[in-house]
C-alpha cells in the first residue's frame, strides 16, 4: 500500500526456498510465528497512516463515505491520496483517475512474484488479488517456504485492512468536524505522504534520484499549459527514460 | 452518479484489476526487465510530480504559498530524522497549521 514501509530496507528480494534447511520442529514454532507476528505487527503500524488519509481526503473535498469506499476497494495508498489531491485540485478528474490507477502498477509485479509464491488458485484468487500491497508483499517474500509465506501474507492483509479502513474512519470524521481544512494545514498531508513515500527509493539510487527529479520537473513545466492532473501523468516519462537508459538496476530488487 | 463517485469507483477498479492481472497473466508477459523496471520506476517519477505539483499550484497557476512550503520542509527534515510516517505527516500539517495560525503565511 505504501512505500514507506520498511520494505525497501528490510525485504529481502528473494523468498528464500530451502525449507529443508531447517528442523521440521523449529519451522512448525518459529516459523509459524514469526510470519504471523510480524505481519500483524506491520499491519498496525503502517494502517494507522489511514488516519492522514481519511483528513486528507476530506480536506479535498470528498465525503467520508467516499474516503471510506476508496479504503475498502481500491485499498492502494499512493492511489487513494492521489485520486484525493486531484480531486482537490480541482483539475479534469479523468486525468486524475489515469494518475491514481497508474501509481497501482507496481501490485501487478508484486501480484506477478506472489502467484508464484503463494500458489493460489481458482477463485481464492480474487480474494488474495486485493490484499496485494508493499507490506504484503514484503512479509510474504521474506518467508522461507510456502506455507509461512502464505500465513505470512494473510496476517498481513488482515491487520493492514481492518486498520487501514477503521483509521480512514475515525480520520474522515474527525476531519469533516474540525472545520476549515486549511487552516489544519490538510491540505499539506497530501504532498507530505507522497514526499515520505517516496523517501526510500530516492535512496534506492541515481536513477531513482533522476527520474523523480525528471518528473517533478515535467509535471511543474507542463502545469501552466495542460488541465490538471494531467501533468502528474506526463511525468510517466521520466520513469521511461529512467528504464530506458540504463540497464536494469543490479540492487537486488528485480527478481 | 456525481463525478466524484465515478472516480472513486473507477480508481477503485483499475487498482484491484492491476492487482488480479499478476496473479493471472503469465510471468513471460511481464518477465522483460525493462517492464519490470518501468514499473518499479513510474511510481517514483508520479509521486515526485505530485510534490511538486500540490506544493505549488492551485489549479493550472503557480502558486506561492510560504505554509505549504514550510509545511514541507518540515517533513523534509522529519524524514532526514527518521521519523515514522505519522510523524512526518503530523510535522508538516502542524507547521502549516501553525504558521497560517499566527498570520505568518
Amino acid at each position: 500500500m505504501t512505500d514507506y514501509a520498511q520494505c525497501d530496507e528490510d525485504c529481502p528480494a528473494q523468498p528464500a526456498h530451502h525449507p529443508a534447511d531447517q528442523p521440521a520442529a523449529s519451522r512448525l514454532s518459529a516459523g509459524a510465528a514469526r510470519p504471523v507476528r510480524d505481519g500483524i505487527l506491520l499491519g498496525l503500524a503502517v494502517g494507522v497512516s489511514g488516519l492522514a488519509f481519511g483528513a486528507a481526503a476530506v480536506g479535498a473535498g470528498l465525503s467520508a463515505w467516499q474516503a471510506c469506499a476508496l479504503s475498502l476497494l481500491a485499498y492502494t495508498g499512493a492511489s487513494q491520496f492521489a485520486l484525493a489531491g486531484a480531486i482537490a485540485g480541482g483539475g479534469s478528474l479523468l486525468a486524475g483517475t489515469a494518475g491514481a490507477i497508474m501509481l497501482g502498477s507496481r501490485n501487478a509485479l508484486y501480484s506477478l512474484r506472489l502467484a508464484d509464491l503463494l500458489q493460489v488458485h481458482g477463485l481464492r484468487r480474487f480474494a488474495t488479488a486485493q490484499g496485494v500491497t508493499d507490506e504484503s508483499a514484503a512479509i510474504a517474500l521474506a518467508q522461507p517456504d510456502h506455507a509461512a509465506a502464505r500465513t505470512g501474507f494473510r496476517a498481513t492483509f488482515a491487520s493492514l485492512y481492518l486498520t487501514w479502513n477503521a483509521a480512514t474512519l475515525i480520520g474522515a470524521v474527525g476531519a469533516g468536524r474540525l472545520g476549515s481544512p486549511q487552516s489544519f494545514g490538510l491540505d499539506v498531508i497530501g504532498p507530505a505522504a507522497f514526499l515520505a513515500l517516496i523517501w526510500p527509493r530516492l535512496q534506492a539510487g541515481r536513477t531513482e534520484r533522476a527520474v523523480a527529479a525528471g518528473g517533478a520537473a515535467i509535471a511543474l513545466a507542463a502545469t501552466p499549459l495542460l488541465p490538471a492532473g494531467a501533468p502528474v501523468i506526463l511525468a510517466a516519462f521520466a520513469a521511461l527514460a529512467g528504464a530506458l537508459a540504463r540497464r536494469p538496476s543490479s540492487d537486488g530488487r528485480s527478481a | 452518479m456525481s463525478g466524484i463517485w465515478i472516480a472513486v469507483l473507477a480508481t477503485a477498479a483499475g487498482c484491484y484489476l492491476l492487482k488480479l492481472a499478476g496473479l493471472t497473466v503469465p510471468e513471460r508477459l511481464l518477465g522483460n526487465p525493462r517492464v519490470k523496471r518501468f514499473a518499479e520506476l513510474v511510481p517514483v517519477a508520479l509521486l515526485a510530480a505530485l510534490v511538486a505539483v500540490q506544493a505549488t499550484s492551485k489549479g493550472s497557476a503557480l502558486v506561492l504559498d510560504p505554509a505549504r512550503l514550510a509545511g514541507l520542509a518540515a517533513a523534509v527534515l522529519a524524514l532526514l530524522l527518521r521519523a515514522p510516517f505519522l510523524v512526518v505527516i503530523v510535522a508538516a500539517a502542524g507547521t502549516a497549521a501553525a504558521l497560517r495560525l499566527l498570520g505568518i503565511a
